[in-house]
Formats: structure tokens, sequence, C-alpha cells
């Protein structure tokens, strides 16, 4: 219950909650209406932006004290698989839509 | 002054998502759009890496393991996604998702290891990080191994029930680790397993052919997963991205369902019913 508690009267957790309802919706709308073409291009677009999860992984990285070789270890695989996301993310959607206004033009 | 760049540079990463998908679901600034979304990526990640700083005004260290990570990973990546066949775009997609979704896993596991008796609030949101990121991990991997044939359909069954079980263990786990009941760090090794099961059998019985669809829908649950790293580190940018991508995702995954003239639900369950009527 305190849980509940805390989710309201902290000013900083409330604020993510609402970020969090009103990107729900943003998501929504801001593809509403996209061609059956580009459903894989999105997806593989969208796949590159939840690479962020990047950030989370430098920043633990970045905390662990420098004796603490678990942390280390895991941290580094973590920093290397989210850059692996995004990078590989944004350069495949990038191919498939280069691919895309080819055809486009002949 | 400089504590003014990180959190400006986080609100034009944000917004360079929302710009990015939306012109990504357009023709003619798609690609575009793409390049838009990579861009404020990169803001973010250097931002994050230069400027952040905990609420004790400490700095970020070990700046050599993070950067050999990120050119490390840069490297593998670019160079996979240039090599990999237009035909096996697909299951690079995946392979991709399922290292968000393990990024994400692994943070959770070392903010565990860090803090085993971090407050309810804090587990809660290391928990379920650790559930969505490990099962859009499992599942994806599956998917890749399905789509480029090193994995067979296979009919599992009773996998409805088993489905069901694993369900029932995860909540009964979750709950005994995030009360204090059984706090310990079997119960926490014991739901990441329990997870990757799930997350295995989860893509097991679905036919290759609805594939995409399945890759859509895991891509959705990294999204999630991002997102549980915003709340952990109160961080914006995760948090938008990962929630734009997690609802965008789904609705990404009804439409591609859409044009296939099937439901969602078909797809999912579709194929258990077929095994119920075949076996």
């Amino acid at each position: 219950m305190d849980f509940l508690q805390n989710l309201f009267s902290d000013p900083a957790t409330y604020r993510l909650l609402t970020i969090v309802i009103l990107s729900i919706f943003l998501g929504i709308e801001v593809i509403g209406r996209v061609p059956s073409v580009l459903h894989t291009p999105l997806m593989s677009g969208a796949n590159a932006i939840h690479g962020v999860v990047i950030i989370g992984a430098i920043i633990v990285m970045g905390q662990a004290p420098s004796d603490d070789y678990l942390a280390l270890t895991l941290g580094f695989l973590a920093v290397i698989l989210g850059t692996l996301n995004v990078v590989g993310g944004f350069v495949v959607t990038d191919r498939m839509l280069e691919m895309f206004s080819k055809k486009k033009k002949k | 002054m400089e504590n003014i760049i990180l959190p400006l540079s986080y609100l034009i990463g944000s917004i360079t998502f929302i710009v990015g998908l939306k012109m990504l679901s357009h023709p003619d600034s798609a690609r575009k759009g793409n390049l838009v979304a990579a861009a404020g990526m990169t803001l973010a990640i250097f931002a994050t890496i230069f400027l952040y700083h905990d609420e004790q005004g400490n700095t970020l260290g070990n700046y050599p393991w993070i950067f050999g990570g990120l050119v490390i990973g840069t490297v593998l990546g670019t160079l996979a996604a240039k090599k990999v066949q237009m035909t096996a775009m697909p299951e690079m997609v995946s392979l991709f998702n399922g290292m968000g979704g393990a990024c994400a896993m692994l943070i959770s596991v070392i903010e565990y290891h860090h803090n085993p008796s971090a407050d309810k609030g804090m587990l809660i949101v290391i928990v379920l990080g650790m559930i969505i990121g490990t099962v859009s991990f499992a599942g994806s991997i599956i998917a890749w191994g399905k789509l480029n044939g090193k994995i067979k359909d296979k009919a599992i069954p009773g996998a409805q029930i088993i489905n069901f079980i694993l369900w029932a263990a995860l909540v009964v786990l979750a709950v005994m680790l995030i009360t204090g009941f059984c706090a310990t760090p079997v119960v926490f090794y014991g739901i990441l397993a329990v997870a990757a099961l799930y997350g295995v059998l989860f893509v097991m019985p679905i036919g290759g052919a609805d594939m995409p669809v399945v890759i859509s829908l895991l891509n959705s649950f990294t999204g999630v997963a991002a997102a549980f790293g915003g709340f952990l580190y109160n961080n914006p940018v995760m948090l938008t991205g990962g929630i734009l991508v997690g609802s965008a995702g789904t609705i990404l995954t009804m439409l591609m369902c859409k044009a296939m003239n099937r439901s969602l639900k078909n797809v999912l369950i579709g194929s258990f019913g077929n095994n119920a009527a075949s076996g």
C-alpha cells in the first residue's frame, strides 16, 4: 500500500507516470495510418528505438565499483548488446528503406 | 548551465523518437525519419556518458569499459546489418530485438545484485523489467532460429497448461521476492529461469509464416522492458522511447495481423488449437 502512496505523493514518480500515459496514446496516434508496405521497416525502426535501453546499461556500467567484477562483466556485456540493438537496428532499417526507394525509382 | 544540457538532450532525444516514428510511417519521409531517430539516440547516449551524475553529484566512471563496449557493439552491429541478405532481414531484426531484451535483463540482474534489499517499488520495477526483458530475449532467439530454419515448428502437447503453470510460478516467485517473504538470490534467478522458459515455449508452437507478427509483439515487449529501465533510473528518454515502442509496437502488431486477415488471438492461440485438432 505504501508503494501506491509513494506513487502519488512523490512528484518525480508521478511525473514519470504521466509521461507513460501520454506516451501510450502518442505511440498509438503516431503510427495510426501506416501503409502495409512499411510495416516491416517501421517494426525495425521501432526495434532500434527501444535500444535506448543502452542508456541504462551505460549508467549501470559507469556506476559499478571498479572491483565488482560481476557487475563490470555483465555491464560490459549489456553495453555491447545494447549497442548492437541500436546500431544494427538503425542500419538494417536504413538498408530496408534504401531498397524500398530504389524500387520506387524503377 | 551544465546541468541543463543533459535534460535538454533527453528532451531532444524524446522528440526525435516521436518525429522519427511519425516519419517512418510515411513512404516519402521514412528513410529520413530513421536518421532523425538515430541522431537523437546518438545525442542521448553521448550526453549520458559525459554528463550523467547521480543525486550526490558523482559522475560515471569505467570509461574504458563503456567505450570498449560501444566500439565492439558498433563494429559487430554494422557488419552484421550490412552483410545480411535482403531476405534474411526479419531474422536480423529479431536477433537485434533479442539483444535489447537481454540488455534490459542484465541491467535488472546487476541492479538486484547491487541492492537485493531495495524498497518494494524498486524491486517491482527490477523484477518486471527482468521478466519482460528475458521473455523477449528468449522468444526473439527462438524466432530468429525459426526464421533461418535452425529450429522447426514444434507442437508441444498441453502447451496451454504448461504456460499457465509457468505464469502461476512467475507470479508466486515474484510475490515471494517482492514482499520479502523469501527474498533470496535463488528466487530471483528462479524467476529469470522461468521467464526464459516461458519465452521459449511462447514462440515455439507458432507457425513460421506468423513470425513477423510475433517479432513485432516481442519488439513491443522489449520497449516496455526499456521503459522499466526508465523508471529505475528516473530517466525520461528511456521511458518515452520504451513506452512509445511498446504502444506503437502493439498497434503495429495488430495492423500486421489485420493485413494478413487474421486476429492476434488467432496467431497466438490458433496454433495451439491446430495441435489439439491434429493430435
